[in-house]
């Protein structure tokens, strides 16, 4: 059962995310992004991420991508379609490329029962240690206030600079 | 006294990060200081900040130096609190405060906002501090972020200027997209070795652990990751164009500063986590060196206007310095970072003089308009001929010593090529530094009243005299810095040994 749920939300994730590439009005390439990220929620939901499926629907699927939306729809995108490739030689080219990348990197994944420590690390073990004791909202919040305490500050600088840098560039007296 | 920090309580994260912690709080300050009532009743005050930024500069200097007699136990910390950060810091520090003084008539002029202006600053040395202190590849990551996302916004700061825009759209779209390569390197990266603490990844290298087949292209892509933001060949697009439209103080802070902490970082990831897949990707850096030093130097020949070679000489750089990284030993290193330095006070030192010339805008940068500048300016052409003397790395000044350092680790790494091709190169690069020497003492001016008038704001000429300082004093006595360089190399290279004996 949770194999056929999880091979559904995949086919969900990967198709939409196409679906995102492919589409040619910009409010339809979000909603298949918002597809996307409800069918990863989906896949966190079978790992028994709770907390993370919970806090992926509502940030991403819902806040964030409400403000692309308005975004598109304020600065009323989406009326003339122009392709991003041009020319036959740079499609084929792009193609290629995406492509070979995409080709080499499922072959080295396929040989991941070469190095077995890949597979069976000690990171399941260790998260199913801090959900039964600290719960699935405290097994993120525990080491995100200890371990990763300096990164997390630092994106409380990083969102600093790019509210300034956004300021400054779009006030409207200069 | 020595203390001890072991990062059992988060309280030691705030002695460790004592510099970092000062500069944040000053630029907050500035930033405030900046919307005030007060300053914006009185335009005139907008220099204040300036000096207020650099006593913020100051006091984190200060407690970078104070963080010598500190010491830490272990390698598992987000934050490393060795030498060869400090010394980082120290050419961070130089570059941020070099670039105050340089912009506070430039600022004042062109009528940029002061308060965002110097806070985006800091702020970005702040980011540029963590990528050299980080033991872990998201700090790096959230450090280059912080420090990229503040240089495009200062790109684009001068809003009356369309060359700035387009600079900073530029910079903004393709350093994203470097971005991208960045974290999906980092992404894979974590797959393969089961951590993004670096001494971790290089104990799952060497205990063979880490799958190598992700581990390879988590190495690639982060090689290209850093290579857009060192500016090597084939990833330089963007330098020319952001470096010529961005407002001139900007280019001297980026050309310095970001350079430093891109190379810092790059050093630290592939030394230390990569040294086991040494041979794996030695051969990317090999190649990203050489398009680096005959790329750049050919199309440097050309070019007409000023900014745009010394962007070009950038470039150039970029491929003498990543010799160093394809060296992989502690002597490279060392002359890396004592390079990083001199490199530091001299290219700020040149875009201060093109701002000069540019009468503290963005004129006068073709190399026809240096015609006379000796004769009507001495000192200021005195001064221009130093630092375009130690970029070509003349014997005397401190370019030329650092030449020499990192051709040295390169001997002992049998790097035979690319040392060649270092000098043939530099050889090469003779031609357009001193094209703009010989503008400047040979032509006459082709009016009586050019380059008469030009005003050399105080600020300004302390920052010259301290260059030229810089660079005399590591030309002829390079001892000082290069002891400082070689412990920090040192305690790089006893991490790497920690990390192999944990095997």
């Amino acid at each position: 059962m949770a194999d056929l749920l999880f091979f559904m939300f995949a086919t969900v994730a990967i198709g939409s995310a196409i679906g995102v590439v492919v589409a040619r009005n910009p409010v339809g390439s979000l909603m298949f992004m918002v597809a996307t990220l409800a069918a990863v929620a989906g896949i966190f939901v079978l790992l028994e991420a709770h907390f993370l499926a919970a806090i992926q629907v509502i940030v991403y699927a819902g806040a964030i991508m409400v403000l692309f939306l308005f975004v598109i729809m304020l600065l009323n995108l989406g009326h003339d379609y122009q392709r991003d490739v041009k020319g036959g030689v740079w499609s084929v080219m792009a193609f290629a490329t995406t492509g070979g990348l995409a080709g080499l990197l499922v072959r080295q994944l396929g040989r991941s029962a070469d190095s077995p420590a890949f597979l069976t690390g000690s990171g399941g073990d260790a998260i199913d240690a801090a959900l039964a004791e600290y719960g699935a909202v405290g097994a993120i919040a525990r080491p995100l206030f200890t371990d990763y305490v300096v990164p997390f500050e630092l994106v409380g600088i990083l969102l600093l600079v790019a509210i300034v840098g956004a300021t400054v560039l779009a006030k409207k007296n200069v | 006294m020595t203390m001890h920090l072991d990062f059992s309580s988060q309280g030691h994260y705030l002695i460790a990060l004592l510099p970092e912690l000062v500069l944040s709080v000053c630029a907050m300050v500035v930033l405030m200081a900046g919307v005030s009532k007060r300053m914006r009743n009185s335009p005139d005050r907008v220099t204040d900040l300036g000096w207020l930024s650099l006593l913020g500069i100051l006091v984190a200097a200060l407690a970078n130096g104070w963080l010598y007699g500190v010491t830490e136990v272990g390698s598992s910390a987000m934050v490393a609190v060795d030498g060869f950060r400090l010394y980082a810091n120290w050419i961070f520090l130089s570059a941020a405060g070099m670039s105050v003084l340089v912009s506070i008539a430039y600022v004042d002029k062109q009528k940029l906002q002061a308060g965002e202006f110097y806070g985006l600053l800091l702020l970005s040395t702040v980011g540029m501090m963590f990528m050299a202190s980080a033991r872990d590849l998201i700090v790096i990551f959230l450090g280059l972020e912080i420090m990229s996302i503040a240089v495009y916004a200062m790109t684009a700061m001068n809003r009356r200027d369309r060359k700035s825009a387009e600079a900073g759209l530029k910079y903004f779209l393709l350093g994203a997209f470097s971005t991208g390569f960045f974290l999906y390197g980092i992404a894979l990266t974590y797959g393969a070795a089961g951590s993004t603490n670096i001494a971790a990844i290089a104990v799952a290298i060497g205990d063979g652990s880490a799958h190598t087949g992700l581990l390879g292209f988590g190495v690639a892509l982060l090689a290209i990751g850093f290579a857009f933001k060192v500016s090597a060949v084939p990833f330089h697009m963007w330098t020319p164009d952001v470096y010529e439209g961005a407002p001139t103080p900007v280019t001297a802070f980026m050309s310095a500063g970001v350079k430093t902490a891109a190379f810092v970082a790059f050093l630290r990831v592939f030394f230390v986590a990569f040294d086991g897949v040494y041979a794996q990707w030695w051969a990317i850096i090999w190649w990203l060196a050489v398009l680096s030093m005959v790329g750049a130097n050919l199309i440097a020949l050309v070019q007409v206007s000023v900014k745009r070679m010394l962007a070009y000489s950038g470039i150039a750089h970029a491929g003498y310095l990543l010799l160093a990284i394809v060296s992989n030993n502690g002597t490279a290193t060392a002359g890396l970072l004592f390079y990083l330095l001199v490199y530091t006070f001299m290219n700020i030192g040149a875009f201060a003089i093109v701002m000069t010339v540019g009468d503290q805008a963005e004129r006068n940068q073709r190399i026809d308009d240096y015609a006379g500048l000796g004769s009507r300016q001495p000192m200021l052409g005195v001064f221009m001929t130093i630092f375009l003397l130690s970029l070509a790395g003349f014997p005397g000044t401190g370019g030329f010593m650092g030449k020499i350092f990192l051709l040295q680790g390169a001997m002992d790494a049998n790097l035979v090529y690319l040392s060649t091709i270092l000098v043939l190169t530099t050889v090469l690069s003779y031609w357009y530094y001193l094209r703009v020497a010989w503008f400047m003492w040979m032509r006459e001016a082709p009016d009586a009243d050019t380059h008469v008038g030009l005003a050399v704001p105080v600020a300004l000429r302390l920052a010259l005299i301290v260059g030229v300082a810089v660079i005399l004093y590591t030309g002829i006595f390079p001892g000082s810095a290069l002891e400082l360089a070689r412990a920090a190399a040192e305690s790089l290279t006893s991490g790497r040994f920690l990390s192999l004996s944990a095997r």
